[in-house]
């Protein structure tokens, strides 16, 4: 299959158009704007649907719409503006119906930087929006990954009438790199047994709503959304091992911060350290019989985040404090390098931490002297 | 005297499902559904039909109309209904707000809808307060007007001025018919079925963005009778919300019914 | 040519009352009916008194669909239908 030199951003947006996607809405925000630039093109080119709406609550609301109509239908930001899309996520939840977002993570909170992070985890997977609902979050560590991971965005949303979020950050967005994009599937316009697009003297009128104004049929549907969560977490956990076999410690991060600490855990299996990487595609479902199963055989756990250790806490619940947790992050848009995860890999490896003590405090003490933030890259020698 | 098809002068529209509806005695919101609904079947537009409810009293206008409808976050109602033409442009998508829904949390949206020139139908009501809240202070009360956030009266020092809709939005190129009506008394009750007819005239035609202010009585919050806010809507509400034509584009000018 | 004859039924299950109708009746031949209530509790409204021509003005004005117009047609409007 042939290869390109692909941005993420624009990567992403062409495997959404591939995967038939109908309609886009978006609104610019660094550092994810290329994916609506790239589409105001793209779209119009192919006769579908495209609107840069007045905001990002526009545009959540306006791909609300688009997905009471049945069709694939997406948007994009980065932190700020999902922040704003909240409220429509909810509404898109307690409706059941499939809608996708993609969200390329950057420094905050607040307007922070366009500086790549992963601090939006807890907001992805753990609620955002108000009330009880799951979503599908998907998590991918390179362009490639993207990709693969857009086309099946869409076939998980439609599958359990649910959102699905690819929480990116800005360097899988920003960055080019090599991939095979799949073939352009054709649009496929279902006419869903709920969808609203009209009677057309075929039916009895629908309506799409997330009004339960009785509290107990407002239970049922919550009870209906975690029956389809219960199937999801059993069939849809998605994650990649690298050099587990005869681990005895492993390093737990996703996206980039998986994808640095990849290059730190082969650098430490150079040093003789039998370590190896879990890395979870789906961050919701989250991987915990899978992390439960590791800590069984395993001596300890290092999660790398490029956050305050937001996964750390469902890995803590998945350990239930069999072997030492320990974390290590960086924060604000600050990227860790592969040697600092590497420094930190010897230290849990040196067998120098207790088994009852908070990870957090312990790292966040060592980040009163973090690693010196790396020189210009014109002053670096090699 | 038997009553057969020749003798038939006035019934309840198709348009309209069975279900009685909740709002109170004498609200106008009743009047303007039903001009809505009568419009709709006059057309035959009941079958390609998307409606999107607020949130405010008419949240639960999906119970009454005879269409498939969606229910939209509060204010977002025009940018769910862009969402829905540009996928369903065939079909005819109509939004139903209040004052609040609109003009309050939801300028943003509609400003941008009606700039965009998006080929939808607005049904805007404006009853000078927020009804199902309890009659807190809208957009669109007058000043000098109680309500529940402004028990003295609106005071413009602090609390600012109305806001005419529908003049607003006329300045805008991608309005297509822009309109107030009222719904006090008869014969504006008519006007009004012929502004909300053009109305999705324009949307059939395509033609552009179309939207008609109804000025409406809310006598719970209002403490009147339904018969005494009529008499409010037209000796205090009209003159600061005029009737009248605030945009016609040419083409639209042009559409005889 | 003397005014058409009209009659109308009032649903009690939309009527709620609220006299718009009444207020709005040229002729003023409605009023609510005292006698009788609505499964929801109004007294709904009704003709009192001949002299309804079938204008429809009470249905054009009824918030709640709840009035059906009737109006005899006449042997003059028919021959001239």
């Amino acid at each position: 299959m042939k290869r390109e030199l692909w941005e993420g951003n624009q990567a992403i947006a062409e495997a959404a158009v591939r995967a038939g996607l109908e309609a886009y809405f978006g609104y610019p925000i660094t550092p994810q704007t290329e994916v609506l630039e790239y589409l105001s093109r793209r779209m119009p080119e192919l006769g579908r649907a495209f609107v840069q709406a007045e905001s990002e609550l526009g545009a959540i609301n306006m791909v609300y719409g688009a997905a009471c109509a049945g069709v694939r239908v997406m948007s994009s930001s980065s932190s700020p503006g999902v922040s704003l899309m909240m409220e429509g996520l909810s509404y898109i939840a307690g409706t059941e119906i499939p809608a996708v977002l993609v969200n390329v993570m950057r420094g905050g909170p607040g307007l922070g930087n366009i500086a790549p992070s992963q601090g939006d985890y807890n907001q992805a997977v753990h609620g955002g929006g108000h009330g009880d609902y799951p979503r599908i979050v998907l998590a991918p560590a390179s362009v490639q990954e993207a990709v693969d991971l857009m086309m099946l965005s869409f076939d998980l949303a439609e599958k359990y009438r649910m959102i699905t979020m690819v929480i990116a950050d800005g360097c899988i967005g920003q960055m080019m790199e090599p991939i095979s994009l799949p073939e352009m599937k054709p649009v496929q316009r279902k006419d869903w047994e709920w969808a609203t697009n009209g009677r057309m003297g075929k039916r009895e009128r629908r309506i799409l709503t997330s009004i339960y104004l009785d509290p107990y049929q407002e239970e049922k549907t919550n009870l209906r959304l975690l029956e389809r969560w219960k199937q999801i977490q059993a069939n849809e956990v998605r994650y990649k091992e690298y050099f587990m076999d005869d681990a005895e410690y492993v390093v737990i991060g996703f996206g980039t911060a998986g994808r640095v600490s990849l290059s730190a855990v082969r650098a430490a299996r150079q040093h003789g350290i039998k370590v190896g990487l879990f890395r979870p595609v789906t961050v919701s479902p989250f991987p915990l019989h899978l992390i439960e199963d590791l800590a069984k055989r395993l001596s300890g756990i290092l999660v790398v985040e490029m956050n305050s250790g937001q996964m750390l806490e469902d890995v803590r619940l998945a350990v239930k404090g069999r072997v030492p947790v320990e974390f290590y992050g960086r924060l604000g848009g600050v990227v860790p390098f592969p040697d600092e995860v590497l420094g930190e890999i010897q230290r849990m490896a040196s067998g120098k931490s207790p088994s009852n003590f908070s990870p957090r405090d312990a790292w966040f003490e060592r980040m009163a002297h973090p690693h010196p933030t790396p020189l210009p890259i014109r002053g670096r020698a090699g | 005297m038997a009553a057969n098809a020749n003798n038939l002068v006035y019934e309840r529209p198709a348009g309209f499902t069975d279900t009685p509806t909740h709002y109170c005695p004498g609200c106008t919101h009743g009047v303007a559904h039903r001009l809505v609904a009568e419009v709709l079947e006059d057309m035959g537009l009941l079958d390609r039909t998307i409606g999107v409810a607020p949130v405010g009293c008419s949240v639960f206008a999906y119970n009454y109309f005879d269409a498939d409808f969606v229910e939209a976050p509060h204010g977002r109602a025009p940018a769910m209904a862009t969402g829905l033409k540009r996928v369903l442009p065939d079909r005819i998508i109509f939004t139903y707000q209040g004052d609040g829904d609109l003009a309050s949390i939801g300028m943003g949206e509609i400003v941008h809808a009606a700039a965009r020139g998006e080929n939808i139908t607005v049904i805007f009501i404006n009853n000078a307060n927020y009804g199902m809240t309890g009659g807190q202070m809208a957009p669109t009360t007058l000043p000098g007007m109680k309500t529940t956030s402004s028990p003295n009266g609106r005071d413009v020092e602090t609390q600012g001025y109305p806001i005419r809709v529908s003049e607003m939005l006329a300045t805008l190129d991608g309005a297509g018919y822009v309109v107030r009506r009222s719904l006090h008394d008869p014969k504006n009750i008519r006007l009004a079925k012929k502004a909300i007819r053009l109305a999705f005239e324009t949307q059939a035609r395509g033609l552009g963005f179309a939207l008609v202010e109804l000025l409406s009585t809310c006598p719970t919050n209002w403490n009147l009778t339904p018969v005494e806010s009529l008499k409010f809507v037209e000796e205090k509400m009209v003159s600061y919300f005029p009737l009248g034509d605030f945009k016609v584009s040419p083409s639209v000018a042009q559409v005889k019914v | 040519m003397p005014a058409a004859k009209g009659w109308i039924e009032v649903n009690d299950k939309y009527c709620k009352g609220c006299e718009l109708c009444i207020s709005a009746c040229p002729p003023a031949v409605m009023e609510l009916d005292m006698s009788h209530l609505t499964p929801t509790g109004y007294h709904p409204a009704h003709t009192f008194k001949d002299g309804c021509t079938g204008c429809a003005i009470c249905a054009l004005v009824c918030p709640d669909a709840a009035i059906t117009v009737y109006r005899e047609i006449t042997k003059a409007v028919r021959a001239t239908a």
